[in-house]
């Protein structure tokens, strides 16, 4: 019988075969990274939104509390989204012929909806609940990011699941005590040795913890269900 | 390849030729399909084509009043009493502690913006233009029943709009409870004080009243 290949074919199986290897795994990385682009994840992408409002100057500026606005962030699932007469509480006498205002005083006067485009979105089949977190002491910071700090907004973390997961396994970094939650301040750190002391010394993190009773919850049906 | 027949040869050769673009087929397969990730229920606030206005959390019908609600013109909800304003917290509220913390954080929240901390009508919306509303550290308001901090909150007055839909009904009397604590911290009688926090007082003065440093 005839061979069909020629011998150089051993080496050039053997050179593509490797080869493949590289290719393969040079698709794979790419798609990875554009997954982890910000281009996918949104992370500290601006969206464009119908008004231009700041929470730098809002937040930071003027010290306006999170929940003056968003006043269902501690009672249900959603922080809300405040109604245009949230908006004219003040600016029915602050800033009443400003051009950047006027689809906020059109919707007020036409009672149509201004269509905020939204940044933080779940996939579906994630239930994420504001409230539950807010009561264990999860600040809005952990997930948002430096709110006071964005001129416009846009998304702080990826909201990856496993980003999720990384503080479900370990919450105590996050757990502000109750009163700081709403704080866009970093939390002071525990002084270092704290962390290695010996059993039954007190330590900041792990004291909120047990008095906001915080368990960690890695089923998958505390999320999927 | 002396030890395989050409057949296997041929078909490895194949499988081999196959394999990369089925990989990549497979690959332009993932993330094609959105619909587990909007799945055709609502989130609030979606936008929804259904209805004119797009929105798919729906205004409440007008003069609507929710199931087993207490009666609209009961003290909780107005302030008032055979329409007079109420001197006193509703029954279903006890004034505590926990009432009025609940009502300083709250007045934080949704009242110092424009009426200050302190209650002197200097918040920082006021700082940027908005009209000052009144101290509540005046005759007037100290003598103002109860009941009308909360109607205030409820209704709104003057240039000041309803906190109706922001603060639920409880909060607003907390904070109209807390109201009267603030006036007390600017206008307490030392007749006021229990024996003993009148002898505290006594005993250190430079503790509640920093004395002017000398020239």
């Amino acid at each position: 019988m005839p061979q069909i290949f020629h011998p150089s074919m051993n080496t050039i199986s053997r050179a593509s075969i490797f080869g493949a290897a590289f290719i393969l795994a040079g698709v794979g990385g790419f798609i990875w990274l554009i997954f982890r682009s910000s281009y996918t994840t949104q992370v500290g992408v601006v969206r464009p939104q119908p008004v231009e409002f700041s929470h730098e100057h809002h937040v930071s500026g003027l010290g306006i509390d999170c929940r003056y606005c968003h006043t269902s962030v501690e009672t249900s699932s959603f922080a809300g989204i405040p109604p245009t007469a949230t908006c004219m509480t003040c600016h029915s006498q602050i800033w009443t012929d400003s051009p950047k205002l006027e689809v906020v005083r059109a919707s007020y006067r036409t009672g149509e909806s201004i269509p905020w485009t939204r940044v933080h979105d779940l996939p579906d089949f994630a239930y994420f609940d504001h409230s539950i977190h807010v009561a264990k002491g999860v600040g809005c910071v952990s997930c948002h990011g430096r709110v006071d700090e964005m001129p416009l907004m846009w998304r702080a973390k990826t909201l990856h699941m496993e980003w999720c997961v990384d503080c479900h396994r370990n919450p105590e970094p996050h757990i502000r005590p109750r009163d700081k939650v709403f704080s866009m301040e970093p939390l002071p750190a525990p002084p270092a040795p704290e962390r290695d002391a010996e059993p039954g010394a007190s330590n900041v993190a792990i004291d909120l913890m047990q008095a906001h009773q915080i368990a960690s919850e890695t089923n998958c049906s505390v999320c999927h269900h | 390849m002396p030890s395989r027949s050409p057949q296997s040869a041929r078909r490895s050769a194949r499988t081999l030729a196959v394999l990369p673009p089925a990989a990549l087929a497979l690959l332009a397969l993932v993330g094609c399909h959105r619909d587990m990730y909007d799945q055709p229920r609502l989130e609030p606030l979606e936008k929804n084509a259904f209805f004119d206005d797009g929105r798919s959390s729906r205004p409440l019908v007008e003069g609507v009043v929710e199931y087993g609600a207490i009666s609209p013109d009961s003290v909780i909800l107005t302030g008032k009493v055979n329409g007079q304003l109420t001197d006193e917290l509703p029954p279903e509220l006890k004034l505590d502690a926990v009432l009025l913390k609940r009502g300083e954080q709250r007045f934080n929240i949704f009242c110092s913006n424009c009426h200050g901390r302190s209650g002197d009508g200097d918040g920082m919306i006021v700082l940027r233009g908005y009209r000052k509303p009144p101290t509540y550290h005046s005759e007037r308001l100290r003598g103002t029943p109860i009941g009308h901090f909360f109607d205030v909150a409820t209704n709104g007055f003057g240039v000041m709009p309803s906190y109706a839909s922001q603060i639920p009904v409880d909060d607003r009397w907390a904070i109209a409870a807390y109201i009267r604590a603030l006036q007390l911290t600017q206008y307490a009688k030392v007749d006021d004080l229990s024996d003993a926090e009148r002898q505290q007082l006594e005993t250190q003065p430079t503790a509640a009243t920093p004395t002017p440093s000398a020239p």
